[in-house]
């Protein structure tokens, strides 16, 4: 049944337009390109793209309801794994995920399963109307684990689930429709983590896509406290010894920035992506009727090369400035999604590859006025399989720029594990927890950033529904 | 949303304002702060706690009007809400963790600078409860300016009161004050130096005169107050440390306060066009 044509292209708002405002870059698909586009889908027996697919979602059967003309049948099958579908169909890494498994593409272009996911959440929330109560994620209970709906129903037991990020939507959101009473502390004002405060409007329209996810985790039961900083406001010990939760699942991501420790760096005008990016997303500074103050400046490097450099480098241009991502190593070896690389090219971003830098140097204000870089060239690959960079003697050069952002990953917040006991921690940080997500404390779990370090949205979902499995298995043994 | 139980103005400029909310009242230290958030279009301004009461559920914060957000704190009346409040945020004070043994041997002098005297008054009031000598320096530029003085005068054992003009009190500033009472044959085992950054710097350049030991509590820039967003970072003994979770108090010997201060005035320029911008709307026509 599958057609022989060509992967349906999507839309995209013009590079030259888009550079000047924080309206959504990707259209997505419309019915028509849909329907057709979830032709090419051959239904494969063994389907690699599900197995490659962190949360299992169930790929060629909710492509096959899509073809079909069945769109909240395909939106039905997809919540029964993801609560976050809109965001997952444009966040996720598709090209080394499902898209890179899929079998079309060994010989030409994989289905575009991120976009036909997307179009699929876009296109019941939009039928939706205004009510959050979407057709699908209601009612829909996790695919292998229904025997257990409704036994919980008396006296329910207390989760709490600590950070309302990728990780902790997807546990809270399991363990809810598995009948759990569960309630999610949020520190910021905010639900949504790195959703909310780190991925910009551009790429992930907070008020029309995020929003109306979170809402529909909340339609499952789920609380949300927000203002609460576990390790501050309250503890872990607390939550279990006073307030009654029998579990609690820690997701609270990797969120402090790394510096390079090169002199310079508290210059003013240098700062860490997550504080320039959190300005502009939480606090809303791109908009003129919100207070927060943002400075790009007339000319802005961001160093690195992940999805964060690229995020932070779209932000500032955004925002007026000329932008150089300044990388160590070579486009090839750019972390980021390479759609995001191919955007940010795109849009006149600048890639100086191969350099690294070595000083920011001030003006006699304290304020920075270049950046001093070396030029480096690949050697020998490291234990990462990447060739390392090496610098090249004397090849020292200066970058004129107002402003440095700094994108160089994150590592967990110690908040809680330096208040819980029993909690242990490795050398970069990380929370000790096994395959399941199993701490070193009895009925603590954890998963996402905080457990491996900083990785993708959908790999913290994939972590907070194998622990959502391992705390059912828990409280059932209690 | 967090209400507003009770305002008062302490002077035409400065506010003090209780707030309900259990949860951080319940686990409020000296030495910690909080985030108020007025509204939602507002920023997430960082504040010292000035008191906190665990059975009532509230805290109190003391706002001096210096921009559009804390006029916009200030524009509150008792019975509505701010958006969001979030804390504590930072450590406790050291002496929160000291021993009975250790806090036997201190004698504190807590040296307050303009609104900085609100956050001081729950570190003196811990030490009298437990029994710490402790005395406090209040400095102001002038009479009306200041603030906590009967409420300070409660909680202390010495209580020196100074204005730059000489209106109320000792003539001088705060570093004249300390000298004089050090050569009136006080002595310390500890300075506490809470206010502006650039009286911090002078009243530590004073202490180590002195020989007395000093602490100071930064109110650096900040967004999250959690780690995040590495805004608040200072330098202390040459390294670099984040004044939100590391903090807000340092060793004042080792703090660069140039630095410090040079970092606080960064968003100057698009601070003073959103002042120019804001019309502030809260409070009005209810």
């Amino acid at each position: 049944m599958a057609n022989r044509i060509p992967r349906v292209p999507v839309r995209e708002q013009d590079p030259k337009v888009r550079a000047t405002n924080f309206e959504e870059v990707c259209y997505g698909y419309n019915k028509e390109e849909a329907l057709l586009e979830a032709s090419r889908c051959l239904n494969c027996r063994n389907p690699r793209c599900m197995t490659a697919c962190p949360v299992s979602l169930q790929i060629p059967r909710f492509i096959a309801q899509l073809a079909a003309g069945d769109i909240a049948g395909a939106a039905a099958v997809i919540a029964e794994d993801s609560s976050l579908p809109a965001v997952c169909g444009r966040v996720c890494p598709q090209e080394t995920q499902c898209e890179g498994s899929c079998v079309l593409g060994v010989k030409g272009e994989p289905v575009a399963i991120g976009k036909l996911e997307r179009f699929v959440a876009d296109y019941s929330r939009e039928a939706a109307g205004s009510s959050h109560d979407t057709v699908a994620t209601s009612q829909a209970v996790p695919s292998g684990n229904t025997a257990t709906l409704g036994t919980l129903r008396d006296g329910r037991k207390k989760v709490a689930v600590i950070g309302s990020g990728p990780a902790g939507l997807a546990c809270a959101s399991d363990l809810a429709k598995w009948g759990y009473d569960v309630t999610i502390f949020e520190a910021l004002h905010k639900p949504g983590g790195v959703l909310e405060y780190g991925i910009p409007e551009f790429r992930l329209p907070k008020d029309k896509v995020l929003r109306h996810e979170i809402d529909a985790v909340r339609a499952l039961g789920v609380k949300i406290e927000t203002n609460v900083i576990v390790g501050r406001t309250i503890t872990i010990d607390s939550l279990m010894d006073n307030e009654g939760f029998e579990a609690v699942f820690v997701g609270t991501g990797a969120g402090l920035p790394k510096f390079m420790n090169i002199p310079g760096e508290n210059l003013n005008g240098v700062f860490s992506a997550n504080e320039f990016l959190t300005r502009n997303n939480l606090m809303k500074a791109w908009r003129e009727d919100y207070l927060t103050p943002i400075h790009a400046g007339k000319k802005v490097c961001v160093v690195g090369g992940g999805n964060v450099a690229m995020d932070a480098a779209r932000t500032a241009l955004r925002l007026g400035a000329e932008v150089h991502i300044v990388y160590r190593r070579t486009e090839a070896e750019l972390p980021a999604r390479r759609e995001e690389v191919h955007h940010a090219l795109q849009e006149g971003i600048i890639f100086d590859m191969l350099t690294n830098p070595i000083e920011v140097i001030g003006d006699e204000k304290g304020w920075v006025s270049a950046l001093k870089c070396i030029r480096m060239e690949l050697g020998e690959p490291d234990e990462s399989g990447r060739r390392s960079p090496v610098p090249i003697p004397g090849s020292e050069f200066e970058i004129p720029t107002e402003t440095v952002i700094m994108a160089l990953g994150t590592s967990p917040n110690p908040l809680i594990s330096r208040t819980t006991q029993g909690l242990e921690t490795n050398r970069r940080g990380c929370l000790v927890a096994d395959a399941a997500g199993a701490t070193t404390r009895p009925g603590v779990f954890a998963g996402g950033d905080a457990v491996t370090g900083a990785a993708t949205v959908i790999l913290a979902m994939g972590a907070g529904r194998t622990a959502a499995k391992a705390i059912d298995a828990y409280l059932k043994g209690k | 949303m967090y209400e507003i139980l009770t305002k008062e103005m302490l002077t035409p400029a400065i506010c003090r304002m209780s707030v309900k909310a259990p949860r951080l009242a319940a686990a409020a230290q000296p030495g910690q702060f909080l985030i108020v958030r007025a509204d939602e279009k507002g920023e997430r301004i960082p504040l010292t706690i000035s008191d906190y009461d665990a059975q009532q559920g509230s805290v109190t914060i003391v706002t001096q009007k210096i921009g559009a957000s804390s006029a916009d704190i200030i524009a509150f009346e008792p019975g509505e809400s701010f958006a969001d409040v979030v804390g504590p945020l930072g450590l406790p004070s050291e002496f929160v963790t000291m021993s009975p043994d250790e806090l036997s041997r201190q004698r504190y002098i807590l040296i307050a600078g303009g609104v900085g005297t609100a956050p001081v008054y729950p570190q003196a009031k811990w030490l009298k409860a437990h029994g710490v000598p402790v005395d406090v320096i209040i400095g102001a530029k002038t009479k009306d300016l200041l603030i906590y003085v009967e409420e300070m005068r409660s909680v202390c054992d010495n209580l020196f009161i100074c204005t730059d003009d000489g209106s109320a009190g000792f003539k001088g500033m705060g570093t004249n004050m300390l000298e004089k009472v050090v050569a009136d044959g006080h002595s310390y085992t500890q300075a506490v130096i809470i206010g502006p950054m650039i009286m911090m710097k002078f009243t530590t350049l004073t202490c180590r005169k002195l020989g007395i030991p000093a602490i100071v509590s930064l109110n650096t820039l900040m967004v999250d107050g959690t780690g995040m967003c590495g805004a608040c970072r200072v330098s202390v003994g040459g390294k670099t440390r984040f004044a939100c979770v590391e903090g807000p108090e340092f060793d004042g010997y080792e703090v660069d306060f140039d630095e410090a201060m040079r970092r606080q005035g960064q968003y100057r320029t698009e601070e003073a066009e959103a002042n120019e911008k804001h019309v502030c709307k809260i409070g009005r026509g209810k």
